[in-house]
This record gives C-alpha cells, sequence and structure tokens, in this order.
C-alpha cells in the first residue's frame, strides 16, 4: 500500500511538468491546428536559461526562484513568438504539411544550434540549486516521503494553471482565443484581429512551456544536453492527445493520467514504463481519437 | 535545362569528390607517416572523445620530440589526424574508410564507445591495419580479428571487483542494481557484478533496470522499489550524468545505503551534478590521477598544463594506446601492418594506466584501482589485481 | 539522336552502363579509391529509401516520419538470416548470393509486415497524428531491438559478410526506382494523388481510400526494408542507433529539399546531401544546423523542393500515344 501511495505521488509530481508543456501544445493546435514539434524545444530553452539565470537573479534580488521562473517565461515566451512570425507565420495559408514539416525543421535547428559549443553546448550543465531539496518523510508507517521539490513542482503548475484558466476564460483575449480556435474565418470577419490572437496563443504557451523548464531543472538538478526537450516533449503531446487536442482541461488531465502510469508502469519493468506512452497513444487512436475530453469534429467540404 | 543544370550540378560533386584526395609527399632523408584516430567529438559522449584526441595527440607529440622511429633508414615521424565519429557506428566506418584509403595510416586509436569499434574494426581488420581501442570494453571488439587491441579491461572483469570489494571490504551481504538495460556496457557491468557477488555468498536482493540512458531522468519509480528491498549497497554501473541523477534521487528518498559503480563514473561532472549525494560513494577505474608514481604524475602536470583539465581515465587510456602503438613501431622499424601488430602482440610496454601484455584475445591483464568520493575529490582507496 | 530519343529504354540502360564503368575506371586508376566506392554505395541505398518514402509522403501527401524503423527491421531480419542462422559467407559466391538476395527480400517483406501493422490502425485518422505514430512506431522498434539479446541487443548485430558491392548497389538500386517509378505512374499512382490533392474528393470518386493508403504505406516498407538489408551487408555491423529518428530526419530532409513530388527530386536530394558533408568533413558539426535551416527556408520560399513537378527524362515512361498519333 505504501509503494502504492508513493509512485501515486511520483507521478503527480511527473504530470505536473507535464501538464504546463502539453497546455502549449494543445492551445496551439486549437489555434492554428498546427503540431509545433518545436515546443519541446522551448521547454529545454527554459531549462536553459534556468541555468544561466539563476546566479544573475540571486545576485540583483537576492532570491533567485521566483526572479528566475520569471525571467525565464519572459524569455520563451519571446521565442514563441519569434518561432510564430518567421516560420510559421509565412505558411499560414499554405497547406499543413508544410508547416509541419517547417515546424520539425525549427526544431531539429534548435537542438543542433543550442548543441554548438557557443550557444549551450552538447555537455551536462548541473542546474543551479534554487531551493534545497529536503525529504519530508510523511508521518504514518507507510514509508512515505514527499520532498519539497514535489511541493514546488505541484504549487506552480497548479497556480499557472488557474492562472491560465482565468486567462482564457475571463479576458477578452481570451475569448478572442477560443473564438478563433472554433472558426477562424468568422472570427476575422467579426473583427479580431487573428495575427495578435496567434501569437498570444503561442506565446503563452511558450511561456508555460519555459517555467516547465524551470521546475525540470530543479527537480533533476541536471541538463543533460540540449536534447533534453524531446522525451518529455513526445510524452506531454501524447498527454495533450490523450485528454483531447484543442482541449485545455484535457491536456491537463492527460498530463496526470500520463504521469502516474508512467510511475505504475516503470515500477513494474522499466521497459513498460518507455512503452507505456506509446501504448497509451496507440490505445487513443484506436479507440477514441479525439481523445478524453474532446469533441469529434467532422471534416466539412 | 533544369535537367542538364542536374547532370552538372552531380558531376562537378563527383569531381570535386575526387579532386578531394590528396597523395602523401615521400621525403628521402625523413619522412611523415600518418596515425589516426576516432574519437567522439560530437554527440552526448563529447568529453570523452576530446580526452581520447588529448591524450593520443599527447602520446605523438613526445614520441616526434624524443625523434620518432627508424623505418629502413629513413627517421619517421608522425602526423596525429583526429576523426570525428558523432557517436555513431556509422560515420565511425566512413571515418575509417577515409583514414584507411585516404590518409593511409599505419594505425588508427579508437574508437572510443564499443559499439562505434565494432563498426570500425572490420574494416581495419580486412585492410591490415592495427587498432588499439582505449577504452572500448565490449569483449567482442577484438574478437574481430588479429589487428584488434584494446588498452582497457573488459567488462567482466570490471563487474567482479567491486562485488569482491563490497562482499570482502565493505561486508555486505545484500546489494541492489540499478542499470541503462539498453546499453551494453553497463549491462555486462551489472551482469558481472551480480555473478561475482552470489558467488561469494552474497544476495542481488533487487536489480532493476531503465531505458536509455539519455532520455530517463527520473528513477524514483525503480528507486522506490529498491528502498523497499532494503538493500545494504546499491551498484550503479552506469555513467556519470545518471549516476548523479539516481545518487540525489535516491538519498531524497532516504535511500542512505554506500553505493560503487565502475570507469563510467569518471568525470569532474559526477561530483559538480550529484553533489553531497556521491560523497563516500566507490568506483572502479582504469587508473588514479593520485597514483604517487613519477611517471603518473608527470603525465598528469604535463596533460593539465597543455589541457588545462585534469586528465580523466579515456585521456590515461588513449596515451597508453598510443603510446603502446608507437613504441611498438618504433620496435618493429617498418611500417607494414603485420609487423606493427606483431610487436604489439608481444609488448611488454609499461604505460601510466599499468602494464600491458596481452593475452590470447588482445585483451591486456591489468588491474584496476578503486577510487572514493572524499570531500568531493576522488581519492585513491586500493588496486585490484586480475 | 532521333534514334535514341525514339528508344529512350535503351538510351538509359546505354548511360548507366556508362556510368558505372566509368567508376570502375577511376576505382581501378586509384582515383576513387574504397572510401569514395562506400561513399558512392551509400548514395544508391539513400536513393532507394527516398524514393520509398516519397511515395508515401509526396505522392499520397501523408507525412510518415519514422522511415528508419523500416530500415531496421529489414536490415536486422536480413542479417540473421545471413549471419546467425545460415551461415553465409562471401567465400563461395554462388551459395552466398542466393542467401544474401533471398534474406534482403525476407527483410523487406518483414518490414512490409511491419509497415502493415502500423499503418492500418493509423492510417484512419489525419494527417497530422501518422506523424507521431510512426515516430512512435521508429523508436518502439529501435527498443525492441535494444532489449533482444538474440538480436544482439545493446550490443549490436555484427560479422555480417559484405555482400553489398557497387554491382550489387547500382543493380538494386535500379530496379527498385523503376518498380516504384512503374507503380506511380500506374493507375494506382493516379489513386495516390487524388487522395494527396483532396481526400474527400477522391473518396466521393470511388477510391478506397484507407485501403490506399495503407497499400502504399506497406510498399514503401518494403523497399525501406530491402534497403535496410543491402546496408546491413554493406556496414557489416548494425546497431540500434543506426536507425533513431535522427536517420529518418536525414531522409525526410533528402526528400523535401529534392523535392517531394518528383521521383527526380527523391534522387537528386540523397545525392547532393551524402556527398556534401563528407566532403565538408570540417563543418560536421554544423550538419545538423544548417540541415534543418535550409528545411525550413525550402519550405517557406520554394516548397516544392529542387526539382519541383519535373522529372529526368530517363524517368518518365515514353507516352504511347505519340506513337499512335504518328501512325
Amino acid at each position: 500500500m505504501g509503494q502504492f501511495l508513493q509512485q501515486l505521488i511520483n507521478g503527480i509530481q511527473i504530470g505536473s511538468i507535464y501538464a504546463l508543456i502539453a497546455l502549449g501544445y494543445t492551445m496551439v493546435y486549437g489555434i492554428v491546428k498546427l503540431i509545433n514539434f518545436a515546443h519541446a524545444d522551448i521547454f529545454m530553452v527554459g531549462a536553459y536559461m534556468g541555468f544561466f539565470l539563476a546566479p544573475v537573479m540571486a545576485k540583483i534580488f537576492g532570491g533567485a526562484f521566483i526572479p528566475t521562473i520569471i525571467a525565464a517565461m519572459l524569455i520563451t515566451g519571446l521565442l514563441g513568438f519569434v518561432m510564430e512570425k518567421l516560420a510559421y507565420r509565412p505558411l499560414r495559408y499554405k497547406s499543413r504539411l508544410s508547416a509541419l514539416i517547417t515546424a520539425l525543421g525549427v526544431s531539429i535547428f534548435l537542438e543542433n544550434f543550442c548543441a554548438m559549443p557557443f550557444v549551450f553546448g552538447p555537455t551536462f550543465r548541473k542546474f543551479p540549486d534554487l531551493i534545497v531539496a529536503k525529504n519530508i518523510p510523511i508521518p504514518g508507517n507507510l514509508g512515505l516521503s514527499i520532498s519539497n521539490v514535489l511541493l514546488l513542482d505541484v504549487g506552480v503548475s497548479v497556480f499557472l494553471m488557474v492562472l491560465l484558466f482565468w486567462f482564457v476564460n475571463k479576458t477578452l483575449i481570451g475569448k478572442q482565443m477560443r473564438a478563433v480556435s472554433f472558426d477562424k474565418p468568422t472570427a476575422s470577419l467579426m473583427g479580431i484581429n487573428i495575427d495578435v490572437v496567434i501569437s498570444t496563443a503561442f506565446i503563452v504557451g511558450a511561456a508555460l512551456a519555459g517555467a516547465g523548464g524551470i521546475l525540470y531543472g530543479t527537480t533533476y538538478g541536471m541538463l543533460a544536453s540540449p536534447f533534453l526537450g524531446i522525451w518529455p516533449g513526445m510524452k506531454a503531446f501524447i498527454a495533450a492527445v490523450l485528454g483531447g487536442i484543442g482541449n485545455i482541461p484535457g491536456a491537463v488531465l492527460g498530463a496526470y493520467i500520463m504521469g502516474i502510469s508512467e510511475a505504475f508502469a516503470t515500477s513494474v519493468n522499466s521497459n513498460l514504463g518507455y512503452g507505456i506512452a506509446f501504448a497509451i497513444l496507440i490505445g487513443i487512436l484506436l479507440i477514441r481519437p479525439s481523445g478524453l475530453l474532446g469533441k469529434f469534429v467532422p471534416e466539412k467540404v | 535545362m533544369r535537367r542538364l543544370l542536374a547532370i552538372i550540378l552531380v558531376c562537378t560533386l563527383i569531381a570535386g569528390v575526387g579532386v578531394g584526395c590528396k597523395k602523401a609527399e615521400v621525403k628521402p632523408t625523413d619522412q611523415v607517416v600518418n596515425l589516426g584516430a576516432i574519437s567522439c567529438m560530437t554527440g552526448g559522449s563529447a568529453t570523452f572523445g576530446t580526452s581520447n584526441k588529448n591524450g593520443a595527440t599527447m602520446a605523438v607529440e613526445e614520441f616526434n620530440t624524443a625523434g620518432g622511429a627508424m623505418v629502413g633508414g629513413v627517421k619517421t615521424t608522425i602526423n596525429f589526424i583526429n576523426e570525428d565519429d558523432a557517436g555513431s557506428p556509422e560515420v565511425g566506418a566512413s571515418a575509417a574508410h577515409k583514414l584507411i584509403d585516404n590518409d593511409k595510416v599505419i594505425g588508427i586509436i579508437g574508437a572510443v564507445m564499443s559499439k562505434v569499434s565494432l563498426a570500425v574494426a572490420p574494416i581495419a581488420q580486412a585492410a591490415g591495419v592495427p587498432e588499439i581501442s582505449g577504452t572500448s570494453t565490449n569483449e567482442k571488439v577484438t574478437l574481430v580479428g588479429d589487428y584488434i587491441f584494446r588498452a582497457c579491461f573488459i567488462d567482466s572483469f570490471q563487474g567482479t571487483v567491486m562485488a569482491n570489494y563490497a562482499y570482502n571490504t565493505l561486508k555486505v551481504k545484500t546489494a541492489a542494481c540499478l542499470f541503462d538495460n539498453g546499453n551494453d556496457y553497463p549491462k555486462g557491468l551489472a551482469e558481472s557484478f551480480k555473478a561475482g557477488f552470489e558467488k561469494l555468498g552474497g544476495k542481488v536482493v533487487a536489480s532493476e533496470a531503465f531505458t536509455d540512458e539519455d532520455k530517463t531522468v527520473d528513477f524514483k519509480a525503480q528507486l522506490t522499489k529498491i528502498k523497499a528491498a532494503k538493500p545494504e549497497f546499491l551498484y550503479l554501473p552506469g555513467y556519470y550524468g545518471s549516476t548523479a541523477l539516481i545518487l540525489k534521487q535516491a538519498r531524497e528518498m532516504g535511500l542512505n545505503c554506500p553505493a560503487g559503480g565502475g570507469d563510467g563514473w569518471d568525470s569532474p561532472d559526477l561530483v559538480k551534478i550529484g553533489g553531497a549525494a556521491v560523497e563516500g560513494s566507490v568506483f572502479s577505474n582504469h587508473f588514479s590521477k593520485d597514483d604517487p608514481s613519477p611517471k603518473v604524475q608527470a603525465f598528469v602536470t604535463a596533460y593539465t598544463t597543455k589541457y588545462g583539465a585534469a586528465p580523466d581515465a579515456f585521456a590515461a587510456l588513449a596515451y597508453d594506446a598510443a603510446g603502446l602503438f608507437l613504441d611498438a613501431f618504433k620496435t618493429a622499424g617498418s611500417i607494414k601492418g603485420s609487423d606493427i601488430r606483431d610487436a604489439i602482440k608481444n609488448t611488454t610496454f609499461s604505460g601510466i594506466a599499468g602494464a600491458y601484455k596481452f593475452d590470447a584475445n588482445r585483451n591486456p591483464i591489468k588491474s584496476a584501482v578503486i577510487l572514493q568520493i572524499t570531500n568531493g575529490q576522488q581519492t585513491y582507496l586500493t588496486t585490484v589485481n586480475p | 539522336m532521333t534514334f535514341l530519343r525514339a528508344h529512350r529504354t535503351i538510351a538509359t540502360v546505354i548511360a548507366f552502363v556508362l556510368v558505372y564503368a566509368i567508376i570502375k575506371v577511376l576505382n581501378r586508376a586509384g582515383i576513387l579509391n574504397a572510401y569514395y566506392i562506400q561513399l558512392i554505395m551509400l548514395v544508391g541505398i539513400n536513393i532507394v529509401m527516398t524514393v520509398s518514402l516519397g511515395m508515401v509522403n509526396g505522392f499520397t501527401g501523408q507525412f510518415s516520419i519514422g522511415h528508419a524503423g523500416f530500415m531496421a527491421v529489414g536490415a536486422y531480419t536480413s542479417a540473421m538470416i545471413t549471419t546467425v542462422w545460415l551461415h553465409a559467407t562471401t567465400a563461395n559466391p554462388w551459395v552466398g548470393y542466393p542467401v544474401f538476395i533471398v534474406a534482403i527480400l525476407a527483410g523487406g517483406l518483414m518490414a512490409a509486415g511491419a509497415g502493415y501493422l502500423v499503418g492500418a490502425p493509423s492510417l484512419r485518422l489525419k494527417g497530422d497524428y501518422l506523424a507521431i505514430v510512426t515516430l512512435c512506431a521508429n523508436e518502439l522498434i529501435r527498443t525492441v531491438i535494444r532489449v533482444t539479446d538474440v538480436l544482439g541487443g545493446p550490443r549490436g548485430l555484427g560479422g555480417i559478410p559484405k555482400f553489398t558491392t557497387l554491382e550489387v548497389v547500382f543493380v538494386f538500386a535500379i530496379v527498385s526506382v523503376v518498380l516504384m517509378r512503374n507503380y506511380l505512374f500506374s493507375s494506382h499512382g493516379r489513386s495516390m494523388k487524388a487522395i494527396r490533392d483532396s481526400e474527400i474528393a477522391a473518396e466521393a470518386t470511388g477510391i478506397n481510400t484507407t485501403k490506399q493508403k495503407v497499400f502504399v504505406f506497406v510498399f514503401s516498407a518494403f523497399f525501406a526494408g530491402v534497403s535496410g538489408g543491402v546496408f546491413a551487408h554493406l556496414l557489416q555491423f548494425i546497431h540500434p542507433d543506426n536507425f533513431s529518428f535522427m536517420k529518418s530526419l536525414e531522409y525526410l530532409i533528402y526528400l523535401y529539399i529534392g523535392g517531394a513530388e518528383s521521383i527526380s527530386g527523391a534522387i537528386v536530394g540523397p545525392v547532393i546531401f551524402t556527398l556534401l558533408p563528407e566532403l565538408m568533413r570540417s563543418l560536421q558539426s554544423w550538419r545538423m544546423v544548417i540541415y534543418p535551416l535550409i528545411l525550413i527556408l525550402t519550405m517557406i520560399f520554394r516548397t516544392e523542393g529542387i526539382m519541383g513537378l519535373k522529372e529526368f527524362s530517363f524517368i518518365l515512361i515514353p507516352q504511347r500515344q505519340r506513337k499512335e498519333a504518328t501512325a
């Protein structure tokens, strides 16, 4: 029983980070129907920004965590904006395939460019200790323990998610975003500035991924290489599909299911843990392609 | 028109490729021959590749400064050519072809990773070019043929070394392993550790794996299981990056038993990333830079001065591999592959990472050292002989 | 000249034989040594891989990005047959080569089977999902190989006899390209293009789009598998890392920059991009920075790639109508 609960806790921790990344995928897909392959690399850049900025922030502000995460979110948000403007906007009215290929190209470019020695370099970086990790044993005889890092991960993620829900549901621009993802041509006829809305979606999604990157660095303490985004990105994407791509609460739900499944699967057999993501993906696509919370949208002629 | 352009383009490419090859010029009074190396200069193990290149370069420079070798009455020095294999067997094979066919090297130092060496070895063997890998520990590498040697001990030896140390010196009776089962090297080490430990009477109470080192950062699921089995010793035969993470997460979970590993731990980044979590842990290695012998210290000083960082085991092994090769070359006094190969086979070269004597499978019979992390530094504990 | 134009097939055959002869002569003369011959052989293998990918991505308008996975299936199957199960060697060519041919065809069939397993469930869905599914399939295949010790697992599979020679690659490349070309110019090919241009309209005209898509996918996987077999017997050692997503990516880059909707594009792409990095070995580390940039720029400014929709004349099948018109 103790092990079961512990794995559950492990899963929630992982799921929180996946959620932040998945939200970006789902928002962009909802608005422009594009799988932004490069999203995982925005997450990576966020993590590296933590590495580079933390010492600076510590000197200026004293405490490092909050300024670092805000700075990282600003930078990744900007990166998302630039990415959309340079690489995706020219292709907005061309075939979706070209956009997909371009997204792939941007992803590969970012990864390898950042791997250049004069950028981030291909080797391990130790992520600065933004908080000192402490083990907090849970009283009771189940042998459970959580750490303050876990509380941080879940806390920050949930906070940002709440912020996002408010943004999407209660602000004007949020309403515009929902309108554009529902029906783009009509939305533009209603006077909504499509460019602004799309850029906003990219910026917000990217900022969330950046925050995820900081949490990732804090949790694992190490940045293996500029290719570190690929795998979490893949799982986060599958999580978004699981929840219903384009659906924001779906992405969060999918991410936690993904994290928890992964923890349990790995505890049975590590290969199973590795393959569980694929298994979930195949499962969704065979049984319910629109995802758990998604709607089936018939193709109109 | 487009077709014509395309044809011209293709022809130019082929011509360009053909023109790109140059023939080495032979001078009458003294000559330069090429020695090649294949190192993973890019990719996830780039630091190992750099060490390989640096160690070998140093050996070549020392050789040249000492006057080179006499081949048929002609003074011969070495031009060192290092090629990148990007950690990929395919690129490594291509590099091997370039070195052998284009640069006409008399030998190859490399590759670093076993999986690349396995692709390079058949090419070297077929061409009759001796190859010495400083660091490829997979048994199959030297089995490819009689031109293939290695300067390090093989996986099965290392695991047993740690098993003996854990059981006999640390006096632990139960152990757990956590390793990457999608990678040859940790898998081999884990298997030999288990065999050795159980032969002595110990019990491996938990053996967990993860797949693909590069992609795994979260080990809590496996560590939760291991913790429940209450082992007295944790064997982590992987590379320094994942080891540091595992130990950090283990300590965060309250798993505090002693830990040990293999030569993959050899990097300053182990302490940088792992911090206090790796303190007190032990690992087996090929050499210790704290070895007080004057030869080792001279090497360490020279390397640190030249490259601005202390040498790791990869650099030391590459230095020895190249040194061994050049020594054999000098003894053979010939640039013919078969002569050099025979000289290598019978060598009694004494390097900085041990004395080299090859067995029937062209593996050196060498001892291992056990190092411990004390106060963030590697300290030498003991030497284990085969 | 008119003779050659009328008998285009013969002219093409003569041209290819000439190219082969020139390469052989240069080899004998020592200008093109084993290193370059190996490069040329890799070009041949890459051409077949890229053209097969082009059938799915270019002509049918799908987005399959895990092609190297099928190559892996073919490589491992054929290597297991020649190395582990039948112990074939180059020593006795009369026995060895037939075994080799059987092995690579078997590899192709296994890859085709894998293609069916991947394609049948996923081609029902919108194109976007296929990308992720093929990517995951590629990784899954690689993982299965990695944890299967019989296949060598993480140690890789070595000792593969070197059956692949320049002749083998030439024949294999020409035969494969001709087969795929004929398929693409047939009524099946027209169905594929119809699906690419508008899947709904194609469905409305009675084409069973899913079945057609699956068929092309399987067909393309077959050629990828055969290429894998030829590749394995060239390199003599294969390892799961040879067939990672990075490798799939390379073929995508070759295809889209060369021109996805043209067979000639799928030929030009690999020729340029296989030879180029070897020429610029010093710039090796910049390769994966420059290539994606070229890809992005191509997509933005010249989406159709280098060749666009044009084909080399040896690709096109001579029009029968012309003969009938003059008769």
